[in-house]
């Protein structure tokens, strides 16, 4: 899932400060998953920040709502006859459903209230870890599925660099080496060969907005 | 041969190789970059510029580079992964040819969390292996990375760094042949302490016929203190410092501690003039370049072969 982190409140009160009407829209996918977008989070955010503008006699009108996916048309949809009563929304989705929301309404100012972190895993209950930087290329086949381009500090394709440190990386004794976690699970499976290859540079794709049309689909002409 | 290097020529020659280091300054301080070479000349084969190092900004390893030429030195132009991306480095690459850089040392870097810019972002747009075999293209068959044409090749002797310490202990010779296999000619070792562990590395490097393939300068460091071994032992990522060194150097008269240093470090570099797979020793003489005349001295490594 992505993972996402809430902003400060400091900064969240400064983003919306010259706002009267706001709304704050919630996100019941990933950011509701990892306790940071959701429904209960948008009741917390809103709470607060009714509470420090009535203290700063500054008052401020504020709904909240939750929708399933603000990454989905079909889910926005239920914001159309809401957003003409506020002069900004405030989003708690990632960093997509943000910029779709702000795509549909570009006449209201739509601002982040999280900070997109990471795409991860849930290791318990409100701790999340990166896996995956979306590179476009996957070679966990190759790498007993261990990630070197997230787990790696350095993401090198043919690690471990000199600085791995008794199965720590260089950078930290509490951050294991991503290449000795390789080498170790491809040697209990007997595929040491996947990495004694040379592994070419890699061609990045993530440098430009990447589009994925499934096979059977098509993207609808333009209007 | 393969480039116009001075030491490709004395390995080829047979001869046992002697390089030296040597750290650009946080400035523009030419003079300082003079008067540590000074030292180094004639005493040492090669010196290898660093690059950025410990992820602190310094003069450009290439413009150091230049000003060892002009003072009468062969450099080693060191480049690391973490500070450009592959146009920055073959455009690099061909400027430091064209201005009489023969030699270069493809590293990954130390992450630029231990530096003066903890917060600067990572390039590693490829990694040392891969920046080996780029330089090896560019070289051999006179092509960028992309694939077009070279308009005259850099033809440089191509070098690459090897950790024997790093765990896990088997896989460190394989990684040593997939460095060999991607092309580099020389490699310099880590700093090596644990002699025990090195003579097993080097043997099966021999057995597996790597030393064959390319020219292993092993990497000797003097200790100044008994605080810098400990220092290297505990904080050092990948460096494995026994503790018989610590004890050796701890037992050392008061005031004859560095000269303890100077004496395991030549009892090394002995050692490794007899050993087989060994071609040379790369002295690391951190921050101790005025020394350097006097370790060669007493290694026994003077006068260098002239070729
Ligand atoms: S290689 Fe790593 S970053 Fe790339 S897709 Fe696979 S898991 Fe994600
Ligand atoms: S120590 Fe391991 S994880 Fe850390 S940068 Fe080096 S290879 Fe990557």
């Amino acid at each position: 899932m992505i993972v996402a982190e809430r902003k400060p409140f400091e900064e969240i009160k400064e983003l919306v400060k010259a706002y009267k009407k706001v709304l704050v829209a919630g996100c019941g996918t990933c950011v509701a998953v990892c306790l940071t977008g959701g429904e209960k989070e948008v009741d917390i955010l809103k709470t607060e920040l009714d509470m420090a503008r009535r203290m700063e006699n500054n008052p401020v009108e504020l709904r909240g709502h939750t929708i399933e996916r603000q990454c989905d048309r079909e889910y926005l949809e239920a914001f159309d006859s809401m957003v003409g009563d506020f002069d900004a929304i405030l989003s708690m989705a990632c960093g997509a459903g943000i910029q779709f929301l702000a795509e549909r309404f570009p006449q209201i100012p739509v601002l982040p209230a999280v900070n997109t972190t990471f795409i991860g895993v849930n290791q318990g209950i409100g701790w999340y870890e990166e896996r995956c930087r979306s590179c476009s290329n996957c070679v966990l086949g190759d790498t007993g599925g261990i990630c070197p381009v997230t787990m790696c500090a350095k993401g090198l394709y043919n690690g471990p660099c000199g600085g791995t440190n008794k199965g720590n990386c260089e950078i930290s004794s509490d951050q294991p080496c991503a290449w000795f976690m390789i080498y170790e699970r491809l040697e209990k499976q007997g595929r040491l060969d996947c990495i004694t290859r040379f592994t070419p540079a890699q061609n990045w794709e993530n440098q430009v907005p990447r589009t994925l049309i499934q096979p059977g689909y098509k993207k609808p002409e333009k209007q | 041969m393969k480039s116009e290097s001075k030491l490709e020529k004395i390995l080829e020659a047979g001869h046992f190789a002697f390089t030296g280091e040597l750290g650009p300054p946080r400035g523009a301080n030419a003079e300082h970059v003079r008067e540590k070479a000074k030292p180094l000349i004639g005493n040492v084969d090669m010196v290898n510029i660093t690059d950025n190092q410990t992820a602190m900004v310094r003069m450009a390893s290439w413009a150091a580079a230049l000003i060892a030429i002009e003072e009468g030195l062969e450099p080693n132009y060191q480049m690391v992964c973490r500070d450009r991306n592959r146009l920055a480095m073959q455009a690099d690459i061909l400027g430091a040819y064209a201005l009489g850089i023969k030699n270069m040392l493809c590293l990954s870097g130390d992450h630029q969390k231990f530096g003066d810019h903890p917060t600067a972002k990572g390039v590693f747009d490829i990694d040392s292996m891969q920046l080996v075999n780029m330089v090896k293209t560019m070289r051999d068959e006179g092509k960028f990375l992309g694939g077009a044409d070279i308009d005259i090749p850099p033809k440089l002797f191509i070098g690459a760094a090897a950790n024997p310490f790093a765990e896990p202990f088997e896989w460190r010779v394989h990684r040593l042949a997939k460095k060999v296999a991607a092309g580099a000619d020389f490699i310099q070792t880590q700093c090596v302490f644990n002699m025990k562990k090195m003579r097993e590395w080097i043997r099966r490097a021999v057995d597996m016929g790597l030393t064959e393939k390319t020219y292993i300068l092993a990497g000797v460091t003097p200790m100044k203190s008994v605080g810098m071994a400990k220092y290297m032992a505990s904080k050092v990522p990948g460096m494995d410092v026994p503790d018989e060194v610590i004890k050796r150097l701890q037992g050392a008269e008061k005031g004859k501690v560095a000269d303890m240093g100077i004496e395991i470090a030549c009892e090394q570099i002995q050692e490794f003039k007899e050993m087989k797979g060994v071609a040379g020793v790369h002295l690391m003489a951190i921050e101790w370049e005025h020394k350097v005349p006097e370790i060669a001295e007493r290694a026994k490594v003077l006068p260098r072969p002239v070729v």
